[in-house]
């Protein structure tokens, strides 16, 4: 019975295990037409031409790549703000509805988000910020190309933003807790010293916690490139790549939202699958990187006490 | 001296402030959908004929009543298929697997596939499963949220059982008593509201899951509760309906959201509460 009980956990835990491995597998088998035709070109090709059957994953991993980058230019500050509040600044009986709040944040399905950055949020935004910033920032050289174009609404820049809230909350969560293991010992005698607040955050509680910092950005990078559901209602889905962060573009997930069902042929079916590969492949190794990190604060942990 | 003493204070309350704003910034997002979900769909949630109708074609009266059954349906299969999978998982890692290299890399694997996009684990079950029997299914859809189910349940159930002390983890065995009876009848009754908090987030998350049922489950206009054929269910109706050009549909769609909506928050206050009493 024991030895039983024993193996049937163990072979569970294998199954779990090999889960990732089975997952890149597939996609691999699943891509192997495209794979084997254009090779690693398929990576550099920016047409994606269903009737021609001519793709390219240049267009989406732009996408996927620039709207997470705009997500975390804007998560990564404002959640080291919001650990900062709530690790040095709130007081204790705020502390607890707060951090539920911002928790609450990341259970909302990423489908609400979506439908409310078609609805709600790309309308304001461009009636009000999208002509203001076009009027700023188009005029300047080099920056200007970014924010060319007629005010759509929906868009990369719209993309992003509704990704940075999205991923705040995962980013803001790590953050505060790796600030928790700061020994208090440490800040105390930084403010025996006199330090400021925020000299105690940026000297003493940030150096003890980059690798920890880094992980939780990483894990927000990671959430912020895999995203589906909100990105394919706001990213306007264009093939077409465009220096502009006004235009519309596509990223892979959710050209893979928007086209698996209705593609028709091998050739179409391998090359979407391929895009899935890529965004695997892409996600797997942030957050594997992510984990890395946090799991070797963890270790300093153990050791420095 | 008292200008650098200045400067210094200036820059941090300069900086406080901001890291408050930084908090303002996620409430007001968090107000603000809120907000609209409950002023939209509010109306779409008052009226009766949402709970019982099917879902209309465009211009005509209806409601969600399939979409809503096929999305408890799927859920509840998933979560049935998921969670002792994911707990028996999670009682490897952490009663025999300890330390090894098994566990340490299960443990891993696991905290890739929690994060890992939704929409992959889809396409994963789609080649798997929805290609080989050539038809869509609410199999296929309750097996991929299972897959979202698993890394949620073996996550926690690891970190509730490591919680539990070894003493009375000693003095089961002391009395004489086999590992499986220690595991089933002291170490699962200790950490139980664990593992049960960890199954209600399993359950939430999975609920908002759209992008992986989009591959598996497809979507169905009628009322069908037959598992091995298209399934209705919310995440791709209000995808559907939000997509569409109809105004009608789109009050359905933001129904939809605020039922989720509700469904996702309640359960993870009820966790969070449950979690806290324990502590």
């Amino acid at each position: 019975m024991d030895f039983a009980f024993e193996n049937l956990t163990r072979f569970f835990a294998l199954v779990v295990f090999s889960l990732l491995a089975a997952i890149l597998v597939t996609l691999v088998y699943g891509s192997q037409l495209t794979l084997d035709r254009w090779g690693m070109g398929f990576i550099w090709e920016s047409d994606w031409d269903p009737v021609k059957e001519k793709f390219g994953a240049l267009v989406p991993i732009y996408g996927t790549l620039m709207t997470s980058l705009i997500a975390m230019l804007i998560a990564v500050p404002v959640s080291f703000g919001i650990a900062l509040f709530l690790t040095e600044l709130s007081p204790a009986w705020l502390k607890r509805p707060l951090g539920t709040a911002i928790e609450l944040l990341a259970a909302i399905p990423s489908i609400i988000y979506g439908m409310w950055g078609l609805f709600v949020f790309a309308p304001i935004f461009q009636t009000y910020l999208q002509p203001a910033l076009i009027n700023t920032f188009g005029g300047v050289p080099g920056l200007g190309a970014l924010f060319k174009g007629p005010p759509l609404g929906i868009g990369m820049l719209t993309a992003g933003l509704i990704l940075s809230i999205m991923v705040i909350p995962f980013i803001a969560a790590v953050m505060r807790d790796v600030f928790e293991l700061v020994p208090p010992l440490l800040k105390e005698s930084a403010y025996g010293l006199g330090a400021t607040t925020w000299e105690v955050v940026w000297r003493v509680v940030l150096p003890y916690t980059k690798v920890g910092v880094v992980g939780g950005m990483m894990l927000g990078l990671g959430r912020a490139l895999g995203e589906t559901m909100a990105v394919t209602f706001v990213i306007g889905n264009a093939h077409r790549l465009s220096a502009s962060l006004m235009a519309p573009g596509n990223s892979i997930a959710s050209a893979l939202a928007n086209e698996f069902t209705e593609a028709v042929g091998d050739v179409y079916f391998s090359s979407l699958i391929e895009l899935g590969l890529i965004l695997f492949l892409i996600t797997t190794v942030v957050l594997a990187l992510s984990k890395l990190l946090l799991m070797q604060l963890a270790r300093q942990e153990g050791t420095r006490t | 001296m008292n200008a650098i003493y200045r400067a210094r204070k200036r820059t941090n309350l300069i900086l406080l402030t901001i890291s408050g704003l930084a908090v303002l910034f996620g409430l007001f997002w968090l107000a603000w959908i809120l907000g609209t979900l409950f002023y939209e769909g509010g109306h779409a949630l008052a009226r009766a004929t949402l709970y019982y109708q099917m879902t209309p074609p465009p211009g005509a009266d209806g409601g969600l009543a399939n979409a809503i059954v096929g999305s408890a349906l799927l859920i509840t299969m998933g979560t049935l298929l998921g969670t002792p999978i994911g707990i028996l998982a999670g009682t490897y890692l952490a009663e025999f697997g300890k330390r090894n290299w098994l566990a340490s890399a299960t443990r891993f694997l696991n905290d890739v596939l929690l994060a890992a996009p939704s929409i992959v684990i889809g396409l994963f079950v789609y080649s798997i499963y929805v290609a080989q029997v050539r038809h869509f299914s609410g199999f296929a859809g309750a097996l991929a949220l299972a897959l979202i189910v698993i890394p949620v349940v073996v996550r926690t159930t690891d970190d509730m059982l490591k919680l539990v002390p070894n003493s009375l983890r000693e003095a089961t065995a002391a009395l004489g008593c086999p590992a499986w009876k220690m595991i089933v009848f002291v170490t699962y009754r200790a950490a139980r509201t664990g593992i049960v908090t960890g199954v209600l987030l399993a359950i939430a998350r999975s609920s908002g899951e759209t992008a992986p049922l989009l591959f598996t489950a497809l979507n169905n206009q009628f009322w069908s509760v037959n598992l091995n054929a298209p399934m209705s269910n919310l995440p791709t109706v209000i995808f559907q309906f939000a997509m569409s050009p109809y105004q009608d549909w789109h009050r359905l769609a933001w129904g939809g959201a605020a039922l989720i909506t509700v469904a996702v928050l309640t359960l993870n206050i009820v966790a969070r509460s449950l979690f806290r009493r324990t502590d």
